[in-house]
């Protein structure tokens, strides 16, 4: 079970949280076909660090971004929703 | 070359005074061209091999492997076998998955040990009543044996089930399909590989798959490996957990995202367990192996992973089930437990067919269900790619449906991973 540092509550397990896919994925303004399906889902999946979105369901409630290594699932930091990413 | 020898009693009986058997399949250097390149020997891509090369007359082909065949998920999953989906689409390949596996033993002249000893999946609310009832009606529409049990019913076909009321999560009933069951995961790999190897095929281990070369029209020219470039016109990517990696080599971005899926086994006991039950409401998987190990399939972890070894709690989660499921099992001892690496797409349905890259084929997306599918997965894509074109089973799977919104939404159907 990861120990996931919520950046408002501080360290808790992995159980009191949510994972919440990808990081940084971008509404397209212009929404042709292509673009949707991106948007919606085509996502990175890569082996080594990854951007994702967690969110602290049963705490704070609240989203957060993460970056996490996917081969060693060591998570390097998280930081609160528009701060600079880690 | 020469294949190995036919397996049959009386050779069996010949060994028995002596004699060795020999290797079954051969271990090639890999050449400087193939006509076709399949990356990935698991199951499905010696299916894949075995049929291009027996159905479609391509035997200068390779099957590369960055490890051993069928070291991966083939060789560590619950071998689970059915075809009583929901969706027209999802049943056409299973089902004719199943059908391939009633005579695969025959067709491979190796004993896969296809078991067809039922498939029981538990309700244990009213919502998973009325999915499975909807289960058993479209399948009979399909032509898919599907059945209908009551609790006593679902108790006399596995005797060992708890069906008591004072339960968190009672049995309200059950969704058979008899024809359902378990196969030998690792007589599948070698069963494919020796069958392909006797027809031609290189099977190339330890060569791990580096980059995927393009020409100035972009199509596909050959690839980049661990034992040198292989110059080949068409690449099928049948790479299971590490699919997005490999098509990132080609500047492909795909729907999906992988996972680690857990399964454990206990220490052999007698036999006990007659069938193969399932319950998606509580997260249940257990068969019991010709060894006498009880076999259980765990859940994913909830966040995407390579790490190949899912968490503690997650494979606990199910145990806590199994044990209610079937008080008697409590006190059974685990042997030991393991983490494959699953894609899974959006729908949770596969993808068979062709990409934005001329000449790079993919077949990927089985998620937590693809080993009941290997028959059907390699004969139609096998077809995809000699033809060039989607076989009429496989062509619903496309890795366009994501942009037409014509998805084959299993997700929806079973609620949860299959």
């Amino acid at each position: 079970m990861l120990l996931i540092p919520c950046p408002w509550c501080g360290p808790r397990p992995e159980a009191e949280f949510h994972h919440a896919g990808q990081a940084h994925l971008t509404r397209p303004a212009q929404a042709t076909d292509e673009a949707w399906a991106a948007y919606l889902y085509l996502r990175n999946n890569p082996k080594g660090p990854h951007a994702e979105r967690w969110r602290h369901l049963h705490g704070c409630g609240r989203f957060f971004n993460c970056r996490r290594d996917t081969v060693t699932d060591r998570i390097s930091g998280t930081s609160a929703p528009g701060a600079e990413a880690v | 070359m020469g294949g190995p020898t036919s397996f049959s009693a009386w050779g069996l009986l010949r060994r028995a005074f002596g004699g060795a058997w020999g290797e079954q399949w051969r271990s090639p250097e890999p050449k400087a061209a193939y006509d076709a390149v399949i990356v990935g020997a698991g199951g499905h891509g010696l299916a894949t091999a075995f049929y291009l090369a027996s159905e479609h007359g391509l035997r200068n082909i390779a099957v590369l492997d960055k490890g051993w065949l069928g070291g991966g998920n083939t060789g560590r999953n619950t071998t689970i076998i059915r075809s009583n989906y929901l969706w027209d689409e999802s049943a056409a390949i299973y089902e004719h998955s199943l059908k391939l596996w009633e005579g695969l033993s025959q067709a491979l002249n190796y004993n896969v040990m296809y078991s067809p000893r039922g498939v029981m999946m538990l309700a244990h609310n009213q919502h998973d009543v009325r999915v499975f009832r909807r289960h058993v009606h479209a399948n009979r529409d399909q032509g898919i044996d599907n059945e209908w049990l009551t609790p006593e019913e679902a108790k006399v076909f596995c005797p060992p089930l708890d069906i008591g009321r004072d339960v968190r999560y009672p049995v309200l009933g059950a969704a058979l399909q008899r024809r359902g069951g378990v196969a030998r995961h690792d007589a599948v790999a070698w069963g494919y590989a020796r069958a392909a190897s006797a027809l031609g095929v290189d099977i190339v281990e330890n060569c791990e798959v580096t980059g995927i070369s393009r020409g100035l029209d972009g199509a596909v020219t050959g690839v980049e490996t661990t034992r040198g470039p292989i110059r080949t016109g068409k690449v099928g990517v049948v790479a299971a957990g590490h699919t997005s990696v490999l098509m990132a080599m080609a500047g492909v971005r795909m729907p999906l995202e992988s996972f680690p899926l857990q399964a454990l086994v206990s220490e052999p006991i007698k036999p006990v367990m007659p069938c193969v039950v399932m319950s998606n409401t509580v997260h249940a998987y257990i068969s019991q192996s010709d060894k006498g190990e009880m076999v259980i399939g765990a859940s994913t972890d909830v966040y995407p992973s390579y790490s190949q070894a899912g968490g503690p709690h997650v494979a606990m989660h199910t145990l806590e089930a199994i044990c209610e499921l079937f008080p008697s099992f409590r006190r059974l001892r685990m042997l030991r437990n393991w983490g494959g690496i699953v894609d899974c797409t959006p729908d949770r349905s596969p993808i068979i067919g062709l990409t934005p890259v001329p000449g790079l084929f993919v077949n990927c997306g089985w998620g937590t269900g693809g080993f009941k599918a290997t028959p059907a997965s390699g004969h139609v894509f096998a077809a995809t790619i000699a033809s060039g074109k989607p076989h009429p089973i496989a062509a619903p799977f496309n890795l366009d449906r994501f942009r037409t919104g014509r998805l084959i939404d299993e997700a929806a159907a079973a609620a949860v991973s299959h």
